[in-house]
């Protein structure tokens, strides 16, 4: 039976085409219960994209959880695979809050998680799917890149103090710097460093414009490493048809308790929340007594619904 | 990409007024504005700008939703809705702090839970969390001056200007949480796709602020 691509939706026209992307690079398809045990979401609440959880006792007494997340899952389930490559994509509905509701929604999400020995190979081929599922859904989309340990080391260098510390990177979230300058002044903090904090808080661009003017900021804060890293990492779109749509912007920021390295969030024109987000997540692998590091992201396609494709132009995958 | 008509929300009443001045001089000018009419809505598409004028407290709303491209939000809005969005400038205009006030020689009973009225409660919570003090929030929309003589709370938690109504209703301010300003926002989506209209306006207000310092 032949099926009429005009009765799918939006949501579901996407789904076929991220699944055909993510397979053809190899990925496979990982299914899992919609339950979880309660317990692995209690011990990494942070991780979670909002904190309430819809919770119900199993006949056997255990409580568990309508998944709120995906990821946590599919590092519980596979093996520690430090010397080895897993490939794998999801596409599965999570529960939670949307912000400033008190509502649980289902949302569909799609992703992939690639764990194991992570090399810029990997990170190169999970930037260039994260670009390609932008694609797949709009031409007209930005995927920003940013580093988040090139922005910890400098905001680690600024203060010992964890509140200052957070309310600082919190303000490069914001693009805030006019209280960058109020939190440095009140708490006497390096001047140099400062300003250097406020020009990579202000920076935004494509890697060409960027990263030579990143060069010049930090070539004397023990950054080298870092840049090294994000260079090699945004290296692979130079020669990919998405390089225009690439923009390095430290405003990314994820949870540093489970984020390191390379982290990225993607944008469509009109629609006004990202809708793909994703990064390096070796400290989520270590916590959860992991010897390998992992990078992946997620599509929430739930923020589809409002998109006219049409209008848009979708493009074909 | 190509930038299309630029959304501004601002709020209504004398600082919107004040801050579209601003915006005009940075050549985001928009005439029909000052005519005298009831309408909402204006636009010069000659200048690609669209400004609407909104309740003061729905401009952050208007912005993380995509309504509107930029606004212009006091600090205590957005301190109390914590919207995911850009705050590119602190434009240095609508000028106050959030206060605690109390009747005029009010002392702290700490044996006992502070009742404390006003209308932001998150501030007021996150302050009261920094210093260690149990509260009872008493969550109220206007006249919280009165709440206190009424014996509703023991103190407020609210804007403070020039402090005239505290002093007419026998309050005084006793703690200073934070100042508050009007602060230049954006979405962040569109600021990805309007950057170049949207970064060319910070840079223009970012002199004319420059100018009066």
């Amino acid at each position: 039976m032949k099926i009429d691509p005009e009765v799918l939706t939006r949501e579901e026209q996407a789904i076929f085409r991220l699944r055909s992307l993510y397979r053809s690079r190899g990925y496979q398809p990982y299914k899992m219960s919609k339950f979880e045990e309660y317990d692995l979401y209690v011990k990494n609440k942070d991780f979670l994209i909002s904190d309430n959880i819809l919770t119900f006792t199993d006949t056997n007494g255990k409580l568990m959880a309508l998944k709120p997340d995906v990821t946590l899952s599919i590092i519980k389930n596979s093996k520690d695979l430090p010397d080895d490559v897993r490939k794998l994509y999801y596409n599965e509905t999570v529960y939670r809050t949307a912000k400033g509701t008190h509502r649980f929604r289902e949302i569909m999400q799609t992703g992939l998680e690639c764990i194991g020995k992570i090399d810029d190979g990997c990170i190169g081929e999970v930037l260039l799917l994260a670009a390609g599922s932008l694609a797949c859904i709009s031409p007209s989309f930005v995927l920003d890149i940013s580093h988040l340990d090139l922005l910890t080391d400098l905001v680690d260098g600024l203060s010992p103090r964890t509140e200052i510390r957070k309310a600082l990177m919190h303000c490069v979230g914001e693009k805030n710097l006019h209280e960058i300058s109020d939190i440095c002044r009140d708490n006497d903090l390096d001047p140099a460093r400062t300003e250097i904090l406020k020009q990579l808080a202000s920076l935004y661009g494509t890697p060409e414009t960027v990263l030579p003017r990143l060069q010049t900021l930090l070539k004397d804060c023990g950054a080298a490493s870092a840049l090294a890293q994000l260079e090699r990492a945004v290296k692979v779109f130079e020669t990919s048809p998405y390089k225009d749509c690439i923009r390095i912007d430290f405003s990314v920021i994820s949870d540093i308790k489970y984020y390191n390295g390379i982290v990225f969030k993607g944008f469509l024109n009109h629609i006004p929340d990202s809708v793909l987000s994703g990064g390096q997540y070796d400290r989520l692998m270590q916590k959860m007594h992991r010897r390998s590091g992992a990078i992946g992201f997620a599509v929430y396609l739930d923020e589809l619904q409002r998109f006219d494709l049409k209008e848009e132009g979708l493009c074909e995958a | 990409m190509m930038d299309t008509m630029l959304n501004i929300a601002l709020p209504k009443g004398r600082l919107g007024e004040r801050v579209y001045d601003m915006f005009a001089r940075a050549g985001f000018s928009c005439p029909a504005i000052k005519e005298n009419s009831r309408k909402l809505i204006f636009e010069n598409t000659a200048a690609k700008v669209r400004y609407f004028w909104v309740k003061p407290s729905d401009v952050a709303i208007y912005v993380e939703r995509g309504a509107a491209d930029i606004g212009v939000a006091g600090k205590d809005i957005l301190l109390e809705y914590e919207p995911d969005i850009y705050e590119l400038l602190d434009l240095k205009t609508g000028l106050c702090r959030m206060a605690v006030a109390a009747p005029v020689g009010f002392q702290d009973d700490t044996a006992r839970t502070l009742r404390v009225a006003t209308k932001f409660a998150n501030i007021a919570q996150n302050y009261y969390a920094s210093v260690g003090r149990d509260i009872d929030i008493i969550h109220l929309n206007g006249s919280i001056e009165i709440a206190p003589i009424l014996g509703l709370s023991d103190v407020i938690v609210d804007i403070v200007e020039t402090g005239t109504t505290l002093k007419e209703n026998h309050l005084e301010v006793i703690e200073t949480i934070v100042p508050i300003s009007a602060r230049l926002v954006a979405n962040k989506s569109s600021y990805k796709f309007k950057y170049t209209q949207i970064a060319a306006l910070v840079r223009e207000l970012g002199l004319q602020l420059e100018e009066h310092t």
